[in-house]
C-alpha cells in the first residue's frame, strides 16, 4: 500500500500531447476512478503508472519514490487488463502464481498463496482450469486474483468490466468494491463508464482531452461539477443544459431563447446579454399546478421511475419523476422547477458561475 | 407448412432428373469434380505409378516385369543407398535445427519496433522468392574451386592461403550445401513463425513484464510456448522440404564427391532416369515414404493441439 503522485505529468506521442499536464494527489489506500470519454488520456495515463508507456516530463511518485524511469516489475503493482491478459497455456492456479514464480517463490509458497486468493474469489474448484473453458465472469475473477496474491502497493485496472454484459458488470461492480474494502490496497482505476466512477470511487478523476477538468468525491462532482464538461458528463440521465441570458430587469430570472423564464435561486451576476446555460439535473424538478408549462414529447416508464422528455423553452429536456405518471405525448405538464440545485454556467468559457 | 416438408415435396414426385438436381450430394460431388481429378492425375496416379514401378524391374525403353521386393533386397546390400539414406538424415537434421534456430532469431528481430520494418520483411522473403535453381547456381560460384568469392575474401584478408576446396572435399561439400539450404530455408520459417508472434496479444507481454518477468523470462513462458503449436507446423513442413530437397543439390554437387552429398532424391533421379533403372529409382523413391510419415507422425502426435487451445467446457 502507498500514495501514488501525478505531478504536472505530460506525454506526446510524437508531435501530439495526449497527456498535458496532469496533478493528482491518490492516498494510501484509496480508491481513485479516471473517467473520461474516449481518447481523454486516461488510459495512457494509467500506462505509464504501470510504467508500459514512457513519461515525457513530469513526474509519477510510488509511495514517495519517483518512478519514472523504473521498470514495470520493480515498481510493485499489479494490473487488471482490459481483456484480462490471462496466459491462455496456463491453468488458473499458474497464472494466478506467475507472478510468484517470476519472483523466485517456491512451489509450496506459490500454493499457499494462490489458495487463499482462490477462496476469497470463489476460483477453488477452478484452480486447474484453462482460460478457454471459463466464463467472462471467471476470468474476470482470475484477472484480480493474480493481482491479488502479490499483495502490491497498488492496483490498477484498466476498463476491466467493458467486456462483460451489464447484469454480470453490476455484480463485480460490487465484488471488486467489495476487494478494495477488505484489502485496502490503493487502487486506480479507469472507465469511460461514469456511473461506474460514480458507484465505486472514494474520488472521481475526470479527464478531458488529456487534461483534469475536476476531481473530486462522487457526489461532490454530482452537486457542484466545476464545468460544462464535467456536468454533462457525470448523471444519467444527464443534466439539461439550457441556453440563455439573465433577464435585464431582474437577475434571479434566467431567460431562454424563446423568452422563457426560468427561475435562480441567487443573483447571478453576469453582464446584460452574456450568453449563459442553465443547468438543471432531471429529476430537480416536481409537479405544480401552477408550474411552468412543458409539452410531453415521449414518456420512458421504467419502473421505478418515469422518464418524460417534455419541450420547455425551446429545447427537450428529460425529467425525471419518482411517482407514475399518466401523461401522453402533447399533454402539457407543469412543473416547479428546484432552483437551489440549479446551476449556471458560462456558456463561453464552460464554468461554472 | 415447414421447410422440412416444402423440401420433402419434389423428391417424392419428381423425376429422376429433378431429383438429382435437387440433391445436395450430387451437387457437391459435381462441385468437387475439377479438384478431384486434378487430385488424382496430378498426384494420386504419379504417386501409385511410383510405387508400383519399385515392383518392377522396368527400364527405360522397356516396360518391366512384377519382381516383388526384388528392388528393395538390392538396396539394402547397396552401400551407396545407405550413404544416401544417412546423408538425408544428416542434411535434414542439422539444416532443419538451423533453419529453426535462425529462423525464430529473425522473426523475433522483425518482431521488435524497427525502422524500415516492413523493408526488412520484404528483403527477408528475397531467398524464398528467388528460383531454387537460380540461387544454387549463385551459391556455385560462390562456392568455385578458383573463382570463389569467399576464398578470394579470406585470401585478401590474409586468413588463408589457399581457395577453399568448398565441393571437393567431402566434409566441406556437406556443409556446403547445407549452408546453402539454410540460407534459403530461413524465409519460409522466419515468416511464419513472425506471422505466429503477431498472433500473441501485446497484453500479455506487458502483464508478464508487470508480474516481473525479464525478457528472456517472458520467451520461455509465455512466448515459447504459445509460437510451439506454430512451430509444429512450420517444422513439420521445413523437414519435408528438407528430406525431399533435390534442386540445390543437383545444381551445386551431382550428389558428389563420391556421393557425399547424394540425397535418397538425388540418387533415386541418377538411377532411375540417367542410369535407365526406373524400377530401382523408384524403389529408392519409395523408400523415403516411411521416414516422411515418420515426421508427419511425430508432428501430429508430439505437437498436436494442446489442452489450453482446446475451447469449450470440458
Amino acid at each position: 500500500m502507498a500514495p501514488v503522485e501525478f505531478v504536472k505529468v505530460r506525454k506526446s506521442f510524437g508531435a501530439t500531447p495526449i497527456i498535458k499536464g496532469v496533478d493528482i494527489d491518490i492516498a494510501d489506500g484509496e480508491f481513485v476512478i479516471l473517467v473520461g470519454p474516449s481518447g481523454c488520456g486516461k488510459s495512457t495515463l494509467l500506462r505509464m503508472l504501470a510504467g508500459l508507456e514512457n513519461i515525457t516530463a513530469g513526474e509519477i511518485r510510488i509511495g514517495g519514490r519517483v518512478v519514472n524511469k523504473m521498470p514495470p516489475k520493480e515498481r510493485d503493482i499489479a494490473m487488471v487488463f482490459q481483456n484480462y491478459a490471462l496466459y491462455p497455456h496456463m491453468t488458473v492456479a499458474e497464472n494466478m502464481g506467475f507472478s510468484l514464480l517470476m519472483n523466485g517463490i517456491p512451489k509450496s509458497g506459490i500454493e499457499a498463496k494462490v489458495r487463499p486468493a482462490a477462496e476469497i474469489l470463489g476460483l477453488t474448484n477452478l484452480l486447474d482450469r484453462y482460460p478457454r473453458q471459463l466464463s467472462g465472469g471467471q476470468r474476470q475473477r482470475v484477472a484480480m486474483g493474480r493481482a491479488i496474491v502479490r499483495n502490491p502497493q497498488v492496483f490498477l485496472f484498466d476498463e476491466p468490466l467493458s467486456n462483460l454484459d451489464a447484469k454480470l458488470r453490476v455484480q463485480m461492480r460490487v465484488e471488486i468494491k467489495e476487494l478494495h474494502q477488505r484489502l485496502k490496497t490503493t487502487t486506480v482505476y479507469v472507465t469511460h463508464d461514469q456511473i461506474e466512477a460514480m458507484t465505486m470511487a472514494d474520488k472521481i478523476v475526470v479527464m478531458h482531452d488529456g487534461i483534469v477538468e475536476q476531481v473530486g468525491a462522487p457526489l461532490d462532482l454530482y452537486d457542484r461539477p466545476n464545468n460544462l464538461f464535467v456536468a454533462g458528463f457525470i448523471g444519467s440521465p444527464a443534466m439539461n443544459m439550457i441556453d440563455g441570458t439573465i433577464s435585464p430587469s431582474d437577475p434571479k430570472v434566467f431567460l431562454t431563447g424563446d423568452g422563457t423564464a426560468l427561475p435562480l435561486a441567487k443573483p447571478v451576476d453576469a453582464a446584460n446579454g452574456k450568453a449563459l446555460v442553465y443547468g438543471l439535473r432531471p429529476e430537480h424538478v416536481r409537479f405544480d399546478p401552477n408550474g411552468i408549462p412543458a409539452t410531453v414529447v415521449v414518456t420512458e416508464p421504467t419502473g421505478a421511475e418515469t422518464l418524460v422528455i417534455a419541450r420547455l423553452g425551446g429545447s427537450d429536456l428529460t425529467l425525471v419523476f419518482h411517482e407514475r405518471i399518466l401523461v401522453n405525448p402533447g399533454d402539457t405538464l407543469r412543473i416547479a422547477i428546484n432552483e437551489a440545485a440549479v446551476h449556471v454556467f458560462d456558456r463561453a468559457t464552460g464554468q461554472r458561475l | 407448412m415447414t421447410s422440412s416438408s416444402t423440401t420433402a415435396e419434389p423428391e417424392r414426385s419428381g423425376t429422376i432428373l429433378s431429383r438429382f438436381n435437387n440433391s445436395r450430394n450430387a451437387l457437391g460431388i459435381i462441385f468437387m469434380l475439377p479438384a478431384a481429378i486434378f487430385l488424382i492425375g496430378f498426384l494420386t496416379y504419379p504417386l501409385g505409378l511410383g510405387v508400383w514401378l519399385g515392383f518392377t524391374d522396368t527400364r527405360i525403353g522397356r516396360a518391366g516385369d512384377f519382381i516383388g521386393l526384388e528392388n528393395y533386397a538390392y538396396l539394402m546390400d547397396d552401400q551407396v543407398f545407405w550413404l544416401s539414406v544417412f546423408n538425408t538424415v544428416v542434411y535434414t537434421v542439422i539444416a532443419s535445427i538451423l533453419k529453426f534456430v535462425l529462423g525464430l532469431w529473425l522473426a523475433l528481430i522483425l518482431n521488435e519496433k524497427l525502422p524500415y520494418k516492413s523493408f526488412f520483411r520484404a528483403i527477408v522473403l528475397l531467398p524464398w522468392v528467388v528460383p531454387t535453381v537460380l540461387s544454387a547456381l549463385a551459391f556455385w560460384w560462390i562456392y568455385d574451386a578458383q573463382f570463389s568469392i569467399l576464398s578470394w575474401s579470406l585470401m585478401k584478408l590474409g586468413l588463408i592461403d589457399t581457395p577453399i576446396n568448398f565441393l571437393g572435399d567431402p566434409l566441406n561439400a556437406r556443409l556446403s550445401v547445407i549452408a546453402a539450404n539454410v540460407w534459403r530455408g530461413i524465409p519460409f520459417v522466419a515468416i511464419s513463425l513472425l506471422a505466429g508472434l503477431q498472433t500473441i496479444p501485446v497484453s500479455l507481454q506487458e502483464a508478464a513484464s508487470l508480474d516481473g518477468a525479464t525478457p528472456w523470462k517472458r520467451f520461455r513462458y509465455v512466448t515459447l510456448p504459445m509460437l510451439t503449436p506454430i512451430i509444429a507446423v512450420v517444422m513439420t513442413f521445413s523437414v519435408l522440404f528438407t528430406f525431399t530437397d533435390f534442386q540445390l543439390i543437383y545444381v551445386l554437387t551431382k550428389g558428389g564427391p563420391v556421393n557425399a552429398t547424394h540425397l535418397m532424391a538425388t540418387l533415386s533421379f541418377q538411377r532411375g532416369i540417367p542410369g535407365g533403372q526406373l524400377g530401382e529409382g523408384a524403389a529408392i523413391a519409395v523408400s523415403m515414404i516411411p521416414f516422411l510419415l515418420a515426421a508427419i507422425l511425430f508432428s501430429f502426435f508430439g505437437l498436436q493441439r494442446r489442452k489450453w487451445q482446446q475451447g469449450g467446457q470440458d
